[in-house]
C-alpha cells in the first residue's frame, strides 16, 4: 500500500485514532446491529412460544459452557498480553501469548462441538423447536466469528508477523485491531452463555 | 479509465511504484478508487438497463392483459403471454435489482468511490484492498441473484420485500441442496453477498472522509456530497446487518426446516406445514424495515448531495443555509432509524406504536424540506446556467418534492388505511427513486464526465435525452396516484378482474406507452456516454465548469494518485471571494 495514504501507523491528531482502528470501530458497530437483531429474535422467539424450556440449563450442557466462558476470557487476556509485547519490543512473548490465544480459541470449538453432537444424538436439531432454531443459529453464528479469529490471529502470528521487521508500529496496531475483535467475540458469548443456557 | 502515467515527481514506496501495471491489474483487480468507481458505474448501469426491461415486459402484460407480447413473447412463455408466474418473479426482481443492485451501487459505490477521497484530497481510499473485495462481493452477489434465473422454478418470486410465510413456502425445493438451489434462496444469498459488499464500502467511505483530509479541510467544509455519502455509509453501516441477521433467519426457515418466521398450525394448499412452527412473520417485517426505511434515504441522500453541488456550480453562488442543510441531513440520519413500523400499520400494532411512527414519520419530514428549501433559496435571484446537469438538478426539485409530500398521508393512519398496498405507493416511492434519484444520478454523469474522461458529453443529445425524459417519466408515475386512490392493490396480475380496476385500465395503456418511451429516450443517454469518451468535445481546462470542489484541481482524468501537487483547502466549498465571486477551495485569495 502506498504511504501516500497518511495515518496508517500514527493516529490522527483530530481522531486520535490511526486508519484501521476507526475502521475496526466502525466494523463492530455494524456487528453490534447483527447481533442486536439476533438478540432481539431471542426476546420475540421465546416471549411468543409455545414451548420453551423453563431455563436454558434444562436442556443445554451448563459445565461445558462454563468451561468455554473460562476459555474465551482467559484468551481476551493472552491477546492483550501479546499486545503487550509488542509494545515491549517482545516478538517472542508476542507469539508465545498469541499461541495461546489461538490454542484457547480451539479449545471453545472442539467443546461446542462436542455440544452440537451431542444435540444432534439426541435428535434435537434447528428445526425441533424455535428454542433449538435460536440456540443453534446465535452459538453458530458467534462460531463463525470464532473461526473469523481464529484464521485472522493464525495469519498474524505466521506470514503476516513479517510485517514487524520493517512496520513495528503498524504491526501492533494490526494486533491491536485484532485485540478488538476479539474482545468483542467473546463479549457476545457473554451475553449469550446466560441468555441461552442460565435463564 | 484513468490513463495514468505513472510517473510520479515524488519518490515513495509503492508496492508497484514506477513501473506500468499489466492489464488486469490495472483494469480489472485494480484498488485505484476511480477505476473501482468506474467498475461499479458501469455494472450498476448494467443491472439498472436489466431490472427496467424487466418492468417494460411487465408493462405489456399490464397494459394489454393476457395478450401475447409481440415479436419476443415467445422467448418467454409458450403462448408469448407473459405468464403469472413469471411476472411475480420479474416483479420481484425488478424491485430488488433496482435498489440493490442499480441504484445504490451507482449512488454510492460509484459516485461515493470516485468522487469522496478526490473532494477531500486524498489519493487514495483509506483502504485499497478492501475497496477492491467490496466491487467484487457486489459483483458475486449481483451474478446470484441472475443465476437464480435458471432454477428451475425461476426467480424470487415474493416482492422485493419477502414476507414470509409466503416466502419460505414459495417455490421450496427438495432437501437441503434442493432448497439451495431456489429462487427465493439464491435471493437472500445474493443479498448477504451484497450487505457485506456495502459494510466493506461503508467503513471504508467513513474512515477516508474523516482521516484522510488535507490540510485546511475541516469537517463544516466538507462539500455537500461528501457529507452526504458519510450519513449514507453510517445508515448502511447500522441498518444492513439486521437485515443479514434476516435473512439468515429465512434461509434457514427455507432450508434447515425451523420456524424462525413460520407460525404455528399453517396450512399450504391444504396440508399442515411441515415444520415445527412457533415462529413469528411479523418479525421478518420488523427486521426488513428497519433496514429498508433507512435504505430510502441510502438512495435519496447521495442524489441530494449530487444536486446540491450542481446547482451551487450552477447558480455561481454560495448555497443557501449550508450548515442548516448538513444538519438537516444528519438529523434525518438519524430519525430514519425510529421510523420503520410506518410500512405496518396495517398489521394490527396497537394505538401507541402507531401514535410513536405516525409522530416520527411527520418529524423525519421535516428536515427533508428543509433540504428541498436550502436548495430553492439558492435559486432564488441567480443568473442560472443552465447545463444538462442543472436542468436535470432542478427538475429533481419538484420531482422530489412530489415523492416526499405524497409520503405524508401514507405516514398517518387514518389515511394509510385507505392508501396502502396500493399503486399510490408506487407512486409516491417512485417519484423518490426515479425522476428524483435516477435524475440526480443522470445529472451526475453529465456534470462529472468532463472529470472522468477530459471530454464533455454532447449538449444536444442531453437535451433530448432530458425533456423526452422528464415528460415520459411523468407519464409513468403520475397516473399511479389516481390508480391507488380508486383503489387498485399493487402487485396485480390483471387488475381487470375486478371493476373498479377494469374502470381504472385506460390508466394502465398510458402508463406503458410513457414506459416505452422513457426506454427510447435513454438510448441518446447511453449513445452520448459510450461515443463522448472518444469523440467528445474537449474540456479546455481542468475545470470546465468553473466548480469550486476539490476535485477539479486535479487534471482530466486524474491520474493514478489523483494529485500531483500538494493541494490545500482555504475556505468552505461554497464562498464568495472579496470581490463576490465564487471561488475554489484550493485556491488562495491574492
Ligand atoms: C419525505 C418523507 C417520506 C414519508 C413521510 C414517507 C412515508 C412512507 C410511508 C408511510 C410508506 C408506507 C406506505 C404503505 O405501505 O402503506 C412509504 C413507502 C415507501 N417509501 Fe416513503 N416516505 C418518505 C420519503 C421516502 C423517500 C425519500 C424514499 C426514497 C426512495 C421513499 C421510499 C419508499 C418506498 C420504497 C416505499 C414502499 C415500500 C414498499 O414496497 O412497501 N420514501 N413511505
Ligand atoms: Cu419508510
Amino acid at each position: 500500500m502506498s504511504a501516500l495514504i497518511p495515518y496508517i501507523d500514527e493516529p490522527h491528531p483530530v481522531t486520535g485514532v490511526t486508519n484501521a482502528k476507526l475502521g475496526m470501530w466502525l466494523f463492530l458497530a455494524s456487528e453490534v446491529m447483527l447481533f442486536g437483531a439476533l438478540f432481539s429474535t431471542l426476546i420475540i422467539m421465546r416471549t411468543s412460544a409455545t414451548d420453551w424450556p423453563a431455563h436454558g440449563s434444562d436442556v443445554l450442557n451448563v459445565p461445558l459452557a462454563t468451561l468455554n466462558t473460562v476459555f474465551l476470557i482467559t484468551s481476551s487476556v493472552t491477546i492483550v498480553l501479546s499486545w503487550a509485547a509488542l509494545k515491549m519490543k517482545d516478538l517472542k512473548k508476542f507469539k508465545f501469548n498469541m499461541g495461546l490465544t489461538i490454542l484457547l480459541s480451539f479449545g471453545f470449538l472442539v467443546i461446542k462441538y462436542i455440544e452440537y453432537t451431542s444435540k444432534f444424538h439426541h435428535g434435537h436439531f434447528p428445526s425441533t423447536s424455535t428454542f433449538y432454531a435460536v440456540y443453534f443459529t446465535l452459538t453458530g453464528l458467534h462460531g463463525l466469528h470464532v473461526i473469523g479469529g481464529i484464521i485472522t490471529n493464525l495469519y498474524l502470528i505466521g506470514p503476516g508477523s513479517k510485517m514487524w521487521e520493517k512496520e513495528p508500529e503498524r504491526f501492533t496496531g494490526r494486533i491491536e485491531c485484532a485485540g478488538l475483535y476479539w474482545h468483542f467475540v467473546d463479549l457476545v458469548w457473554i451475553f449469550l452463555f446466560p441468555a441461552l443456557y442460565l435463564l | 479509465m484513468s490513463h495514468d502515467s505513472h510517473n510520479h515527481s515524488h519518490g515513495h514506496d509503492h508496492s508497484h511504484g514506477g513501473h506500468e501495471l499489466p492489464f488486469w491489474r490495472k483494469y480489472i483487480f485494480s484498488t485505484d478508487h476511480k477505476v473501482i468507481g468506474l467498475q461499479y458505474g458501469i455494472t450498476a448501469v448494467f443491472f439498472l438497463l436489466f431490472g427496467f426491461s424487466l418492468m417494460l415486459l411487465m408493462r405489456w402484460q399490464l397494459a394489454f392483459p393476457k395478450q401475447a407480447i409481440p415479436l419476443i413473447g415467445k422467448l418467454f412463455t409458450e403462448d408469448g403471454v407473459l405468464s403469472p408466474e413469471l411476472y411475480n418473479q420479474f416483479g420481484a426482481m425488478h424491485g430488488t435489482i433496482m435498489v440493490f443492485l442499480g441504484v445504490v451501487p451507482l449512488a454510492v459505490g460509484a459516485f461515493g468511490n470516485y468522487l469522496v477521497p478526490l473532494q477531500v484530497g486524498a489519493h487514495d481510499m483509506a483502504f485499497p484492498k478492501l475497496n477492491m473485495m467490496s466491487y467484487w462481493v457486489y459483483f458475486v452477489g449481483g451474478i446470484v441473484m441472475l443465476l437464480s434465473f435458471m432454477t428451475p422454478t425461476g426467480a424470487a418470486a415474493s416482492g422485493w420485500t419477502s414476507y414470509p410465510p409466503l416466502s419460505v413456502v414459495n417455490g421450496p425445493g427438495e432437501g437441503f441442496w434442493g432448497g439451495l438451489f431456489t429462487g427465493q434462496s439464491m435471493w437472500l444469498l445474493g443479498m448477504v453477498f451484497l450487505i457485506t459488499s456495502s459494510l466493506l464500502g461503508s467503513v471504508n467511505t467513513i474512515v477516508t472522509a474523516i482521516q484522510l483530509r488535507v490540510k485546511g479541510l475541516s469537517f463544516m467544509r466538507w462539500p455537500v456530497l461528501v457529507w452526504a455519502q458519510v450519513t449514507t455509509a453510517f445508515l448502511l453501516l447500522l441498518a444492513f446487518p439486521p437485515l443479514e441477521a434476516a435473512g439468515i433467519m429465512q434461509l434457514m426457515d427455507r432450508v434447515g426446516g425451523t420456524s424462525f418466521f413460520m407460525p404455528s398450525g399453517l396450512v399450504v394448499s391444504g396440508e399442515a406445514w411441515k415444520a415445527s412452527g412457533g415462529g413469528n412473520p411479523i418479525l421478518w417485517q420488523h427486521l426488513f424495515w428497519f433496514l429498508a426505511h433507512p435504505e430510502v434515504y441510502v438512495l435519496i441522500l447521495p442524489a441530494v448531495g449530487i444536486v446540491g453541488e450542481i446547482i451551487a456550480v450552477n447558480t455561481k453562488k454560495p448555497l443557501y443555509g449550508y450548515k442548516t442543510l448538513v444538519y438537516s441531513m444528519l438529523f434525518l440520519g438519524f430519525m430514519s432509524f425510529i421510523v420503520w413500523a410506518h410500512h405496518m400499520f396495517m398489521t394490527g400494532m396497537g394505538v401507541t406504536m402507531s401514535t410513536f411512527f405516525q409522530a416520527t414519520t411527520m418529524i423525519i419530514s421535516v428536515p427533508s424540506v428543509i433540504i428541498l428549501t436550502t436548495y430553492l433559496l439558492t435559486l432564488w435571484g441567480a443568473s442560472i446556467r443552465y447545463t444538462v446537469p442543472m436542468l436535470f438538478a432542478t427538475a429533481f426539485l419538484p420531482m422530489f418534492a412530489i415523492g416526499g409530500l405524497t409520503g405524508l398521508p401514507l405516514g398517518l393512519t387514518a389515511s394509510d388505511i385507505h392508501l396502502h398496498d396500493t399503486y399510490y405507493v408506487i407512486g409516491h416511492f417512485h417519484y423518490v427513486v426515479a425522476p428524483g434519484t435516477l435524475f440526480a444520478l443522470m445529472a451526475g454523469v453529465y456534470h462529472w464526465y468532463p472529470k472522468i474522461s477530459g471530454r464533455f458529453m454532447s449538449d444536444t443529445l442531453g437535451k433530448i435525452h432530458f425533456w423526452l425524459s422528464v415528460i415520459a417519466i411523468n407519464g409513468v408515475f403520475m397516473p399511479m396516484f389516481f390508480m391507488g386512490m380508486a383503489g387498485v392493490s399493487r402487485r396485480l396480475y390483471d387488475q381487470t378482474v375486478y371493476a373498479h380496476g377494469l374502470a381504472a385500465q385506460p390508466l394502465n395503456v398510458i402508463m406503458s406507452v410513457s414506459a416505452w418511451i422513457l426506454a427510447i429516450a435513454q438510448l441518446p443517454f447511453l449513445y452520448n456516454m459510450a461515443t463522448s469518451w472518444k469523440w467528445g468535445k474537449k474540456a479546455e481546462s481542468n475545470n470546465p465548469w468553473g466548480a469550486t470542489t476539490l476535485e477539479w484541481a486535479a487534471s482530466s482524468p486524474p491520474p493514478h494518485e489523483n494529485f500531483t501537487t500538494p493541494v490545500e483547502v482555504y475556505r468552505a466549498p461554497y464562498e464568495y471571494s472579496s470581490n463576490k465571486k465564487l471561488l475554489p477551495q484550493f485556491v488562495q485569495e491574492a
